[in-house]
This record gives C-alpha cells, sequence and structure tokens, in this order.
C-alpha cells in the first residue's frame, strides 16, 4: 500500500480530454453571426475597458467585412501578445464586462472574436509589421515573458535594436510556462515570440542576467535597459513539513502539465492546495483534471478576500473543487510523504496597512485533514538582489515607477509587468503588455533626447 | 370576430394573402400546399410560350449577417408544357372552390396568341387572369415582359385584346421599370382591365464575386440583370402603390407586390390603398407557412384598431401621402433620450456629429460618455432615432407658437422669398426658425 496516495491514472483518451483547450475556436459562421452582433458603438465602453486599448470595434468589424488580415492587424498594433490575451484575458472584467449588451446577459463574445482573428494570423504566417529605420540605439530587456515581448516588439517597429535576455530555455514568461494547457497551448506564446523575432529582435535564451552577464555589462552597452523579470518561484508557507515528498510549488505544477508528457504527471488521490488566487484555482483544476479524486483550496481569509477572478472561482466550483475557508495550515504532517495537514480556524482582524483584513488563527481550533498532496499558491519571490545590483528603487522587491513612462529610479532603466508595484492592479498578461508599450514609448522619447 | 376577407374586382378572397406569380406558385402540389396553410389566393406562374431556364437563377443580398435582405432572379415563366400547366390549374380551382385561382400569362405580342390563351385559361374554371408585363429579364428581350409594360400604348392594346377574350376579370401586372407608372396604370384603365398588380420586379445586379469577378448570379460566368425583390424593395413598391391609388383618374383595385413578408408589410400596402397583397420571395425563403402569421398579426391588430373587416382600412393612409409643399413647416420635433434605456453606444452621438447637424454632445460621468441632445441645436431630422439600436430616442414635439404653415403659403404671403435669401432670412429670424 506503499503508493496508495497516488491517484490512478486516467486514461490516456480522458487525459487527452482533460487537457485539451476547453473553449473551442469560433466557426467561420459563428464569428459571421457574432462579429455582426456588434453595435460598432462610438468611443466604445470595451476600448476603454482594454488595458492595452485595442480598437476592438474596429477589430470586430473587419471580421464582419471578411478582412481578417486587418482585424489581426488592428488588435496586434495595440496588444503584440493579441493572440495569448484572446486566450488568457479576464474578458467579464474587462472588454465583456463592459460591452453596451452585457446588462442584457449576452455581451460581444470579444475574446473569441479576437482569437479568431489571431488564429487566422498564425495559420496563415501574416506578417503585419516591419521593423522601423535603424536608430542605431540598443536596448536590453531583461526577462523573456509578455511585458519584454511588449516592448521590444514596440521598440523594434521604432527602429531600435533589441536583445532580449531569458534565463529559461524558452522565451514567453508565465504565457509559456505558467497558464494552464486546456486555458493556452504553449505554441501561442512561442508564436508570439517568433513574431517578435521577426522584427529583428534577438532574444537570448538560457542567459541568466547577474550570473552570465552582469548588470554591469547591460549598464556599459545598452542605451536603456527594460526590466522585465516578473516573479519567482512560489514562496515557502514557513510552516514544519514543507520538505516532505509530495509537497509542491504551484507554478512548477502547472509548468509540469506544459513540459511534460501530461500522461506521466503524478498527482496525489487527496490534493490541498494552499492559497485561494488564481493560481491556487489553476492548481486545483489541474489535479482534478490528473484524476485527483479530492481538490481543497485552503484559504486563510473568506470568499471576499479571494483574489480570485470571479469566473475562475465559478469554473473551479464547476471542477468540484471544494473550499475551505477560514483555514490557515500550521504544519505538514507524514514521515516521508505527506499524510496530513494540520490548520487552525481563523477570523478577519483588522486591515493591514495595504487595508486588507489581517486572518487571525483562533487558538485551540486546529484540526488535521488527511491528505496526499500539498500545492503551495501563495505569493511569489521577487528578485532583490537583482534590483540592488542594478540600482533601481523598489518596495519589497517591487520595482518602483513612474506609471506615464515605466521610467525607474535609474533614468536608463525602464521596468513593466509583475516586477513592478502597481497599486490595485491585476497581474495579467494584458496589463504586461501596456507596461511594455509605456516603457518603449519612454524609452523612446528618452532615446530621441539624447539624439 | 373581424372579417379578413377582401372583395376585389368582382372577387371574394377569403383573406388578403395571394401566393404571386413566381417559383411558388409552379405546380399542383405547390398550389395545395399554400391552399392548405391558409393562403387566400393563389397566382399561377406565368405560363405562355416555350422558354429554357439556365443556372444559376437566384442573387441574394445579405445586410450584417442576415441573409437574403434583397433577391433576384432571372428565372422565365414556366418551363413546363402549357397542356400540364392548365390541367393542373383546373384540378386545383376544383379541389379549393372557396379560394383564388389566378393565372399569369404571357405570349408573343399577336392578337390570336393573346386570345388563345385566354380562351384556353377561362376555360380551366380558373378565377381570374393576370397579365404579366413586367419580367425584365429574359422574355423583355423577346418582345415580351417589361418590353410591354414600359411603353403605355403597347399596354393599352395587348389588355384590349385580352379584354375581347376574356370572361373572366384580368389584372395587368406593372413594371416599376418606368419613369412614370400612373401613366402604366392609365393605359391599362384605358383598355378597361379590372384590376392591377404592382410592382413586378425590379432590374438589378446583385453584385459582383471578388474572388472569380462573376456577377451574382452568373451563368457559367456571365451575368446580367435580373428582377430584384425581397424585403428591401418594399418601400419602393409602397410608394408605386401608393402613386397608383392616389390618382383619381384610374380608380382600378390594386394587390400590391414587393417585399411582403410579414402581416406588418401587408397592412402597409393595404392601408396604402392595395386590397389584397401577393408574396413570394418570403415564401421562397421560409415556406408557404408564414401566412399563418399574417392572417394571426392582421387579425389582432384589426381587433385591436377596431376594423371590423379589410374594407374599413384599406387605403386609409392614402390621403396622407401628400407634397412637399403642402407640409407643415411649422411642425418641429426635437430628439429626446430615455435615460433608464440608453445603453451609452454613443451611435446617436456619432450619426448627428459626422453626419448631421452636431446637436448631440458627450457627457462624461463616473468613467462612462453618454449622450446629451443640445435641444437648441437639435433640427429634429430624427437620424438619432433610427441609428438607437434600443428605441430609446423619440422625437417629441415643440410648439414653435407660430400656429402651422406650409411652403405655398409661406411664398404666397411672403413673394419673392423662394427667390431672395435676404427676405428668406427675415422671416426665419421672426419665426425663430433656426437651421444648422
Amino acid at each position: 500500500m506503499g503508493e496508495a496516495w497516488r491517484a490512478a491514472k486516467l486514461s490516456p483518451d480522458e487525459l487527452q480530454k482533460n487537457f485539451v483547450e476547453i473553449t473551442p475556436p469560433l466557426k467561420p459562421e459563428e464569428a459571421l453571426v457574432e462579429s455582426n452582433r456588434c453595435l460598432f458603438c462610438y468611443d466604445a465602453p470595451c476600448m476603454h475597458a482594454c488595458p492595452t486599448h485595442i480598437n476592438i470595434p474596429s477589430f470586430i468589424k473587419k471580421i464582419a467585412t471578411g478582412n481578417l488580415k486587418g482585424s489581426a492587424r488592428v488588435i496586434m498594433e495595440s496588444n503584440f501578445l493579441g493572440a495569448t490575451c484572446s486566450r488568457v484575458c479576464p474578458v467579464d472584467e474587462l472588454c465583456e464586462g463592459a460591452c453596451v449588451y452585457e446588462p442584457f446577459g449576452k455581451p460581444i463574445a470579444i475574446g473569441r472574436l479576437q482569437r479568431y482573428a489571431t488564429d487566422a494570423m498564425i495559420a496563415n504566417n501574416w506578417r503585419l509589421f516591419e521593423p522601423g529605420s535603424p536608430t542605431g540605439k540598443r536596448i536590453a530587456c531583461v526577462g523573456g515573458g509578455p511585458a519584454s515581448l511588449s516592448c521590444a516588439a514596440e521598440l523594434a517597429k521604432l527602429g531600435h535594436k533589441v536583445t532580449i535576455f531569458e534565463k529559461r530555455e524558452l522565451a514567453g514568461g508565465l504565457d509559456t510556462y505558467g497558464i494552464v494547457v486546456f486555458r493556452e497551448p504553449k505554441e501561442v506564446s512561442l508564436k508570439e515570440v517568433e513574431m517578435v523575432r521577426d522584427l529583428g529582435v534577438e532574444v537570448r535564451t538560457g542567459v541568466k542576467v547577474g550570473e552570465d552577464v552582469t548588470p554591469h555589462d547591460l549598464l556599459n552597452n545598452y542605451d536603456a535597459i527594460f526590466l522585465g523579470v516578473g516573479l519567482g518561484r512560489v514562496l515557502s508557507l514557513g510552516i514544519p513539513g514543507e520538505n516532505l515528498e509530495g509537497v509542491y510549488d504551484a507554478l512548477d505544477f502547472v509548468e509540469a502539465t506544459r513540459t511534460q508528457p501530461i500522461k506521466e504527471i503524478e498527482v496525489g488521490r487527496r490534493v490541498a492546495i494552499i492559497g485561494a488566487g488564481n493560481t491556487a484555482v489553476d492548481a486545483a483544476t489541474i489535479s482534478k483534471r490528473l484524476g485527483a479524486e479530492q481538490v481543497l483550496i485552503l484559504y486563510r481569509r473568506g470568499q471576499e478576500e479571494m483574489t480570485a477572478y470571479d469566473f475562475e472561482y465559478e469554473f473551479a466550483k464547476n471542477e468540484g473543487i471544494e473550499y475551505r475557508f477560514f483555514t490557515s495550515p500550521v504544519r505538514i504532517l507524514g514521515n516521508h510523504r505527506v499524510d496530513a495537514i494540520e490548520c487552525v480556524r481563523t477570523q478577519l482582524g483588522n486591515p493591514d496597512p495595504s487595508g486588507r483584513r489581517v486572518s487571525v488563527p483562533i487558538s485551540g481550533s486546529e484540526f488535521t485533514i488527511p491528505v496526499d498532496m500539498v500545492v503551495r499558491a501563495t505569493g511569489q519571490h521577487k528578485y532583490l538582489q537583482l534590483l540592488d545590483n542594478l540600482g533601481v528603487k523598489h518596495d519589497k522587491g517591487r520595482v518602483i515607477i513612474e506609471s506615464e513612462t515605466g521610467r525607474t529610479s535609474n533614468s536608463k532603466i525602464f521596468a513593466g509587468g509583475d516586477c513592478v508595484l502597481t497599486p490595485n492592479a491585476m497581474a495579467a498578461t494584458v496589463i504586461a503588455v501596456e507596461h511594455g508599450k509605456i516603457a518603449a514609448r519612454g524609452i523612446h522619447q528618452l532615446l530621441a533626447r539624447a539624439g | 370576430m373581424v372579417d379578413l376577407s377582401v372583395k376585389i374586382a368582382g372577387l371574394k378572397s377569403p383573406n388578403p394573402f395571394w401566393v404571386a406569380s413566381g417559383p411558388p406558385s409552379n405546380t399542383l402540389y405547390q398550389a395545395n400546399k399554400a391552399f392548405e396553410a391558409g393562403w387566400g389566393g393563389f397566382v399561377w406562374k406565368t405560363i405562355g410560350a416555350p422558354i429554357l431556364n439556365v443556372t444559376n437563377r437566384y442573387g441574394g443580398i445579405d445586410y450584417g449577417g442576415k441573409r437574403v435582405i434583397g433577391f433576384n432572379n432571372i428565372e422565365l415563366i414556366s418551363d413546363r408544357p402549357l397542356s400540364v400547366n392548365l390541367k393542373e390549374i383546373a384540378e386545383a380551382k376544383n379541389r379549393w372552390p372557396d379560394r383564388l385561382v389566378i393565372v399569369s400569362l404571357m405570349v408573343e405580342s399577336k392578337r390570336e396568341a393573346w386570345h388563345e390563351i385566354v380562351k384556353r385559361t377561362q376555360d380551366t374554371g380558373c378565377d381570374a387572369i393576370e397579365l404579366n408585363y413586367g419580367c425584365p429579364h429574359g422574355m423583355s428581350e423577346r418582345g415580351m415582359g417589361s418590353a410591354v409594360g414600359q411603353v403605355p400604348e403597347y399596354c393599352t392594346m395587348i389588355t384590349e385584346w385580352v379584354m375581347e377574350a376574356a370572361q373572366i376579370p384580368v389584372f395587368v401586372k406593372l413594371t416599376p421599370n418606368v419613369t412614370n407608372i400612373v401613366a402604366s396604370a392609365h393605359a391599362v384603365k384605358k383598355a378597361n382591365a379590372d384590376g392591377i398588380s404592382m410592382i413586378n420586379t425590379i432590374n438589378s445586379i446583385m453584385g459582383v464575386d471578388l474572388d472569380s469577378l462573376e456577377t451574382q448570379p452568373h451563368v457559367h460566368g456571365k451575368g446580367g440583370h435580373g428582377g430584384y425583390a425581397g424585403p428591401a424593395v418594399k418601400p419602393i413598391g409602397l410608394h408605386l402603390v401608393s402613386q397608383v391609388a392616389k390618382d383619381s383618374e384610374v380608380g382600378l383595385a390594386i394587390s400590391g407586390i414587393g417585399g411582403v413578408e410579414t402581416w406588418r408589410d401587408a397592412t402597409e400596402y393595404m392601408l396604402l390603398g392595395a386590397s389584397t397583397v401577393q408574396v413570394c420571395t418570403g415564401i421562397m425563403k421560409l415556406g408557404f407557412r408564414i401566412v399563418e402569421d399574417m392572417i394571426d398579426g392582421l387579425t389582432h391588430w384589426m381587433e385591436e384598431k377596431g376594423f371590423q373587416n379589410t374594407h374599413d382600412f384599406i387605403g386609409k393612409s392614402v390621403p396622407r401621402v401628400s407634397d412637399y409643399k403642402d407640409f407643415d413647416i411649422m411642425y418641429k420635433t426635437i430628439a429626446k433620450i430615455d435615460y433608464d434605456k440608453c445603453i451609452k453606444c454613443n451611435l446617436c452621438y456619432v450619426a448627428c456629429e459626422d453626419g448631421a447637424h452636431q446637436a448631440i454632445e458627450l457627457v462624461s460621468q463616473n468613467g462612462q460618455r453618454y449622450p446629451r441632445i443640445l435641444d437648441d441645436e437639435c433640427v429634429g431630422c430624427r437620424m438619432c432615432e433610427l441609428v438607437c439600436p434600443v428605441h430609446c430616442i423619440s422625437m417629441i414635439d415643440v410648439d414653435r407658437g407660430h400656429g402651422e404653415k406650409s411652403w405655398s403659403q409661406i411664398v404666397a404671403e411672403n413673394p419673392g422669398i423662394d427667390q431672395d435669401w435676404g427676405k428668406m432670412e427675415a422671416w426665419r429670424k421672426k419665426h425663430g426658425f433656426v437651421i444648422h
């Protein structure tokens, strides 16, 4: 019974079914009907709600007239990661939530239409943009995630020579490694990387800034630097038992489903996810779809305080994920492998400096839940050392920037994406893309002034 | 219980809904199906001279993803032998004695030919004849169809030949492909026809295929004009019917045709002077079953309006068809937005701003922008109301305080105002008449 922790493997057919993109592409007839439903609003609220301000009525109208290439161009000129965003954007919170038809209960399927146009772009290998005439300026983008890709693409269109330094084997950041497969296959993210390369951007993978290249080298050899390093691995819980076998980092777990054959990934029969954000939902739903019998999300605050989007919460509930609110882990139990998690009940206390109410353990309320696997999804590490080496000001590892230009405390260094401090901003690809655009404009202005 | 029956040209139709001459009225099978569905009359697809049809025959116009809002065809008259058609017509009439079977005819422009076809047709026991002077394609190249309808003298001549032989009512179906359709109506009145069917289809080319560069429809790469029909032509039909209905000399019963698909379309035709309506494209798209709601909807409308029978409202809107010079220029409306319904799409704003009179402004509130009518700038044109997707704009009456006044009256009272901008502006100022 030594292997009793392991959930029974699902059949290859079931696994295939569970890990295929959930939302099917629109058929041409569906796209025609849906695009014609769009009112072509003037000064459209969807456009205002889009962090990258895609001219949504324009790209939808072009689908309706059969001008798919023009449609893709409109999307990509505002958002170079438009194919990924069409799949992973929280559209309920953004464009579709703002649609004038939303109060009627049936907003235009903007995300799916955007995917329709960008899928056509990918399938036909349309080259929609050309590099600008060379300016002779060189920019280094540190990190190969969405913020850097967006920034690099915009700079390349302006004629600057851009090099992206990515420590991993593949560029794309979380779009490549961190999105659940049934939301976006990684090929879409890699295609976007290829399109950035097509603009003449050099993408150097397997190069770690701070080890293979020093910050000093970058500052000396480039006219400007963009920091799009994102965040690191998931923070440890700081409780006993974290080193037991069967305790995972949620990002590693998601990444495994994107880099390894699904059938080789093992999951426990009973899985506890610590944390209730969007990554927690990812880890939970993957566990379930891999065959876990019971998946619990343990959260030390209540439903109101959760950071996951409403649609993610709904999705998790529909997938059969069970939530245990006001539950905080105290220790992970087991000899060699995890076999239970001890928790304590909590209640909300006073607000912390950020305004969020802290959770307070209720002493004596400890209890134990038998589990076979624990996944940490409780926030990520910050790259403090790199930031300090570059000499940019930060707040506990989040880079402080000027919001209009993306400029850091060092006038030559700009930053964007998850690594910057933006109060109340959601961590989403679309936000990183906009940060990249803003910084590209900031860098362009800086270099134009430098002459 | 309201009475939907209609008296027309000495005939009684159980309801005003007829199947128009065309592809849906080609066979006995279709006649039976149509009458089972509830149609009051059935105008048999034109019989007459031998022909051969081509493929393909039809073209459609789509708008905003909605298919076939306009339709055209280059199909000719019946390609089945005359004897087969006549036998089936007789059977149809025999089986459906309380319905009207009307037969559309077209032969070469010879007196004997018309006499013969009229006699053979009325021998079937059918209720009436309709003369097809309208088909704009194919037959017209052989001197028939609209080639006749476009020359008033030919209309009179051939109708006279028909009337010599006819012992049952004769309708003449007019082509809209003329400058003045009232002249065509006068021509058939002169020949003592019993009624007018109008309109036949309109000359059209439906489109060009942007891949093959062929016109639509095409026959092995070649295309040409065909007859345009369907919902898009209704306004043209309504106008032409009203012109003939209004004319004091014509005085013939009218069977209205052109884009009728619902009871609403039918009722509009009837209000503008048609006693019955005929439907072809609507059936081609959706089947004979559409008559069910036509009967049902008209019944409810008549009940609501208090009309006991159809003749209580046929032609009731004709007197409202007037001339510009007699319109009340002092009548003023301005747009009003119902903000409970407004969805802030701002389509009214852009329509007014770019295409009309810059009388709507966008107001920002709580991060949203919404339209606001500038009452003093609004000229009451109604563009905003038309583009609003949720019908939240209405035009409300504003009293200028100067009573009613038509252009004719203004010109009579202010000699030279129609020639002199100075006089015009003085008048406008005096009457607080804002332009934009």
